[in-house]
């Protein structure tokens, strides 16, 4: 795309009448989740919640879940997770009153632990943390993607989706020509997914690990070159609200699994 | 999903291909593969022919990704009475380190079927040697195609 | 103490074979890699699993970095008598870990 004919497609989409909950990206009918662009052996690991690894990972956050270090645990104010937990993360990214700023659900976890446990935040991509967002995450397995991008969401969601359609990087691409304009069409042996959110935090092959939806948008970012957003950087918040939004509709299936 | 027409149906028919070559070489009577030059896999030979029949190596035709490839083991018994599996030996071709792993077998079991998860270093061939407490040896080989990814990761 | 998961049957009928899975958190480094500021990370890998049926071994894997990450094993044992399944492993570093499952023959 020419730089004029960018711009002006910016300026439309920015200039689109209001986007709220209800407005869609894609229509529901042709979203589709990762699973749908990955192999045999990707979407048996994720049928099979043994062989599926990113289950180390929920059940050592359901250990630390009712592990209280000194003071409270997690289970001594929300009691049982499959309870009180259930639907959090289909909200998630989401304005928090407390810290005036729309937040994921890595940081909300470790905004509780700082105000109410009293204990220190984990540091992003630590074992721990993402142990206890994947257990609080598969809580809400199955729950269509909801959340909130009006009132003091808003912002947030302006610059997420600002960020989703401009060019980054040597590469000179952005998450929109391939997620939104070539999903489904070949990238060397792969197929390109629509991107969607939905399965993370997931067990990603590559890593060998489970990870964050941010880690995965960092990765992108150095996929075309860019440089990446440090960890926990608000444009990372901001994408993955706009992330939510596009993938409104779509179950959580976290832990995923993906390539 | 709106696939590109020609280079993605190229591709199935050749992954079709691949797939029905694997399938030619279980079936019996096939020409016997012919064994990589892996020296670990030449020693355990000691100069002996395995069979190729009876043991069961799956392996998908094209990895995901090549740092995590399910693979299957079996043997069908019965095994009592006759000799029973002492152990299983994988190799592969090209990764840095050949012997991949050796099931041992310190007890007779009735059920020889083994599931775990691999690494490979590129496409190759995967080898498995059962050894019988008779030193009869069965062997059985997949050919494996890894890509590497469409993105480089650097997170 | 790596985290790990077993599955195995809460019944078996004595004499068959039942399924036996394990799941073990561990990165299985290969020594080929390095980190974001370039150093060298050293290999460690599981390098020996056992189990142990009733005190019994039943399986036991030499195993090489050719095992990807978080190793899986999925194998038959054939229930005699109700019990123990131990496992074990150690890894390059030294560091064991163990995990064990009860089993009902009936």
């Amino acid at each position: 795309m020419s730089r004029p004919v960018a711009a002006l497609a910016l300026a439309a989409a920015l200039a689109s009448p209001v986007a709220t909950a209800q407005e869609r990206s894609l229509p529901l009918d042709v979203l589709r989740s990762g699973l749908a662009f990955s192999g045999g052996d990707v979407r048996a690991m994720q049928a099979d919640d043994f062989a599926n690894p990113g289950f180390l990972w929920v059940e050592r956050g359901a250990r630390l879940w009712a592990e209280a270090a000194s003071g409270r645990s997690c289970a001594s104010c929300h009691a049982a997770a499959a309870a009180s937990m259930r639907g959090v993360a289909a909200r998630y990214p989401a304005f928090d009153r407390a810290s005036g700023a729309v937040v994921d659900l890595e940081a909300r976890i470790n905004d509780c632990r700082v105000r109410h446990q009293g204990v220190p935040a984990l540091a992003r991509e630590s074992d721990d943390l993402l142990a206890l967002t994947a257990y609080v995450a598969t809580q809400s397995r199955g729950v269509p993607l909801a959340v909130d991008v009006d009132g003091p969401a808003r912002a947030s969601f302006e610059r997420g989706r600002a960020l989703y359609y401009v060019r980054h990087g040597q590469m000179n691409l952005s998450c929109a020509q391939c997620h939104e304009l070539n999903w489904g069409k070949r990238l060397y042996a792969e197929t390109l997914s629509q991107g969607q959110g939905n399965a993370y935090p997931a067990y990603r092959l590559e890593w060998q690990s489970l990870g964050s939806l941010q880690r995965r948008i960092r990765a992108c970012f150095y996929g075309i070159r860019a440089e990446m957003p440090r960890p926990g950087a608000a444009e990372l918040t901001d994408l993955e609200l706009f992330l939510a939004w596009r993938a409104q509709g779509l179950p959580v299936e976290a832990p995923g699994v993906r390539r | 999903m709106k696939p590109r027409a020609h280079p993605a149906a190229a591709r199935r028919r050749w992954l079709k291909g691949a797939a029905a070559l694997a399938m030619a070489r279980s079936l019996p009577g096939f020409a016997a593969p012919e064994m990589p030059d892996i020296p670990l896999l030449t020693q355990l030979l000691a100069g002996r022919v395995p069979r190729w029949e009876r043991l069961r190596l799956d392996l998908p035709a094209l990895a995901d990704n090549g740092l995590a490839v399910p693979l299957k083991l079996a043997l069908p018994g019965p095994f009592a009475p006759g000799p029973s599996v002492q152990a299983i030996h994988l190799f592969s071709e090209k990764n840095p380190v050949p012997e991949m792993a050796v099931f041992e077998f310190p007890a007779p079991l009735e059920r020889i079927e083994i599931d775990t998860r691999v690494r490979l270093a590129g496409s190759q061939k995967v080898v498995a040697v059962a050894v019988m407490s008779d030193q009869t040896l069965y062997a059985a080989a997949g050919d494996v195609i890894v890509t590497i990814a469409a993105c480089l990761d650097g997170s | 103490m790596a985290d790990s998961r077993v599955s195995v049957p809460k019944e078996a009928r004595r004499g068959e074979p039942f399924e036996v899975r394990i799941s073990i958190r561990h990165p299985m480094e290969t020594g080929y890699r390095t980190d974001e500021s370039g150093n060298h990370v050293p290999r460690n890998v599981i390098r020996r699993f056992a189990c142990r049926y009733n005190g019994a071994p039943v399986l036991a894997v030499r195993v090489s970095s050719g095992i990807a990450a978080n190793p899986y094993f999925r194998f038959f044992v054939t229930a005699r008598e109700s019990g123990a399944l131990e496992f074990e492993w150690v890894d390059d570093a030294g560091v064991r870990g163990e995990a064990r499952a009860d089993v009902a023959v009936v």
